[in-house]
């Protein structure tokens, strides 16, 4: 095992004077669901606040699909503030001054965590399609592998939302006395036949677009940018609202006094999505898209435990906050209330709250006073019952 | 100490330190701080209006969205070991299972509502012919969410069939006051505004669902 200060980013910096944070390089393999073992594999993640002496104020924050570690400081790829900087900071929700707040890169993924755009040992090439499969359990056996490796056994706090909230349910269910808490945000305990179908619709996008190479595109010194943009465009429509939508385009044309009568992008909802496509090829790899999509699609809790989802969570002690908005129609209030009901059955200590708001999935991440106050209250809670000052 | 309304501090007085509670309709959570803050109780909430649970999750109550009618069958039996139904029997629609979950679920079982044999109500009907409306009852026949009114020999007869059995029956009057009651005697069911029963499942004969 070794510490780095570097993760190993996969493209040239571009926010200079950026915290890039840590990196712990595991020279044990992780065994994975797919029977296979990756190793050695590295780890990377950032920190917020500062570890009490008795390591009992840990927040983990787990991160959705596209997102990485870089929750709550700038990235450095884009610059742009930290993903839930609204949310972790001192005197926010998640309070650095209070807590000690973990980020880690799924494995996977590729920020610095080992996914299929690094280079396999064995080989001196990148994995590319070589990289084993990896399930959003492989990526919390990875994080508690890290926490390990910090010294830090208990978990006051684990939050995410979307594939987040997948890892939450899945550190509660595989490290139920490890987990002191666990808030999933706009969740499902499996993913549903239409969030599979809207993945394969943009896992077929980058795998038609002939600079994906079969998956080796690093070799050929190019990527498959049209395709992955196409991916993230499509899924960028999954993250709104309908009403969102129309409240922020509706029908507007973008610089432009009438159409056009050619396939230009006339309408502002388009320019914004050719724009949200574009952003995204220059701080993602599209096998990392193709890797992780596929771990969320394999996302089925109950399936782990005889079909009962109520047995993933037997006898636990965790305190949950199940937290889901009105107008995400990706991962619905139902879909989060069946948690509730399973984690009620198994007679568990569970909140459920539902947030009334037209923002759709994106909710999570964007200033919901609701959220907010809902996360500061379950957090005070459960800190003072565990003498958190 | 807190105050609690006067109905409320006699169901938290029934209540041991450190119970594991189940508050069935627990509204915006008054109840259930009380019980976590001054009975350490391990407190659960359960409550129909989103609104209120996300009140109550920000005071860091744990609450879920639910419904008495809909969500008690998922839980599982003896795990609570007390649940409250505070002024929420006669909202739901089928009080019958609504009370066999109740004893199912609870060791004991904390049920309190208003008396419709009250003399008061019992008048207004006879003299003026109309629905009556009382404190407890403000609302007009056509739009009140109490759809299962029962009066204190009613509700008494339900726990018999249930086959739940009554360890205490508190009547309330008017102004707050309090006093132990036969829940069989006349008196009560006419001079009662309403009523707190403490239940258990009874004697070998638990509700069977």
């Amino acid at each position: 095992m070794a510490e780095t200060g570097n993760p190993r980013f996969l493209r040239p910096i571009s926010a200079p004077g950026a915290d890039i944070g840590r990196a712990i390089t595991f020279d044990a393999p992780l065994a994975l669901d797919a029977a296979r073992t990756l190793g050695p594999f590295t780890v990377a993640y950032m920190s917020y606040g500062a570890l009490n002496a008795a390591k009992s104020n840990v927040v983990l924050v787990c991160h959705a699909l596209s997102l990485d570690q870089f929750a709550a400081s700038p990235n450095p790829m884009t610059g742009k503030p930290g993903w839930w900087d609204v949310m972790i900071g001192p005197g926010k929700p998640i309070d650095t001054d209070r807590y000690f707040v973990l980020c880690a890169n799924v494995i996977g993924g590729c920020m610095g965590s080992t996914g299929p755009a690094e280079v396999d040992p064995s080989t001196g090439n990148p994995y590319g399609l070589s990289f084993p499969l990896v399930t959003v359990r492989d990526m919390v056996r990875a994080q508690a592998m890290l926490l390990d490796a910090l010294g830090i056994q208990k978990i006051l706090c684990v939050i995410g939302g979307s594939m987040g909230g997948m890892q939450v349910l899945q550190w509660a269910a595989s490290y139920p006395e490890r987990v002191v808490s666990a808030v999933p945000i706009a969740t499902a305990a499996r993913h549903s036949a239409q969030n599979i179908a809207f993945h394969e619709v943009g896992r077929q996008a980058i795998m038609a677009d002939p600079d994906w190479c079969g998956g080796a595109y690093q070799l050929k010194d190019t990527q498959p940018a049209k395709g992955l943009a196409v991916a993230r465009m499509a899924a960028h429509i999954t993250y709104l609202s309908e009403a969102a939508l129309q409240r922020k385009f509706g029908r507007n044309l973008q610089n432009r006094e009438s159409v056009s009568f050619a396939f230009r992008p006339d309408f502002q909802i388009e320019s914004y999505l050719h724009h949200q496509g574009m952003t995204f090829v220059d701080r993602f790899d599209a096998n990392s898209y193709l890797y992780i999509t596929r771990a969320m699609d394999y996302f089925d809790l109950a399936a782990d435990y005889g079909g009962v989802l109520a047995d993933a969570f037997r006898g636990a002690q965790t305190r949950f906050c199940i937290i889901s908005f009105t107008s995400d129609w990706l991962f619905p209030t139902v879909e989060n209330k069946k948690i509730a009901h399973a984690l009620n059955a198994a007679a568990a200590n569970v909140s459920f709250v539902e947030i009334d708001t037209d923002r759709g999935h994106d909710a999570f991440l964007l200033d919901e006073p609701e959220m907010f106050s809902t996360i500061r209250g379950f957090l005070n809670s459960v800190a003072a019952s565990r003498g958190v000052e | 100490m807190r105050s609690l309304r006067p109905d409320l501090a006699i169901i938290a007085d029934m209540i041991p330190d450190g119970a594991r509670v189940l508050d069935v309709g627990c509204g915006d959570g008054e109840l259930l701080e009380y019980l976590v803050a001054e009975k350490h109780a391990d407190g659960r909430g359960v409550e129909l209006s989103q609104q209120n649970v996300n009140a109550c999750v920000a005071r860091g109550l744990s609450v879920v969205q639910g419904d008495a009618d809909a969500d008690l069958s998922e839980y599982p039996s003896h795990v609570f070991d007390i649940v409250i139904l505070s002024q929420t029997i006669q909202a739901t629609r089928a009080p019958r299972t609504v009370l066999q979950h109740l004893l199912r679920i609870g060791k004991r079982t904390i049920v309190s509502f208003p008396n419709i044999g009250h003399w008061k109500v019992r008048l207004a009907l006879l003299l003026k012919g109309r629905m009556p409306h009382t404190a407890a009852l403000g609302y007009a026949w056509y739009d009140t969410p109490n759809i299962h009114l029962c009066t204190i020999s009613d509700f008494t007869a339900l726990v018999r069939e249930t086959g739940g059995s009554i360890e205490r029956a508190i009547a309330l009057s008017e102004e707050g006051s309090t006093h132990a009651m036969q829940p069989d005697a006349w008196g009560p069911n006419l001079l009662a505004e309403g009523a707190i029963f403490l239940l258990s499942a009874g004697g070998g004969t638990r509700a069977v669902l």
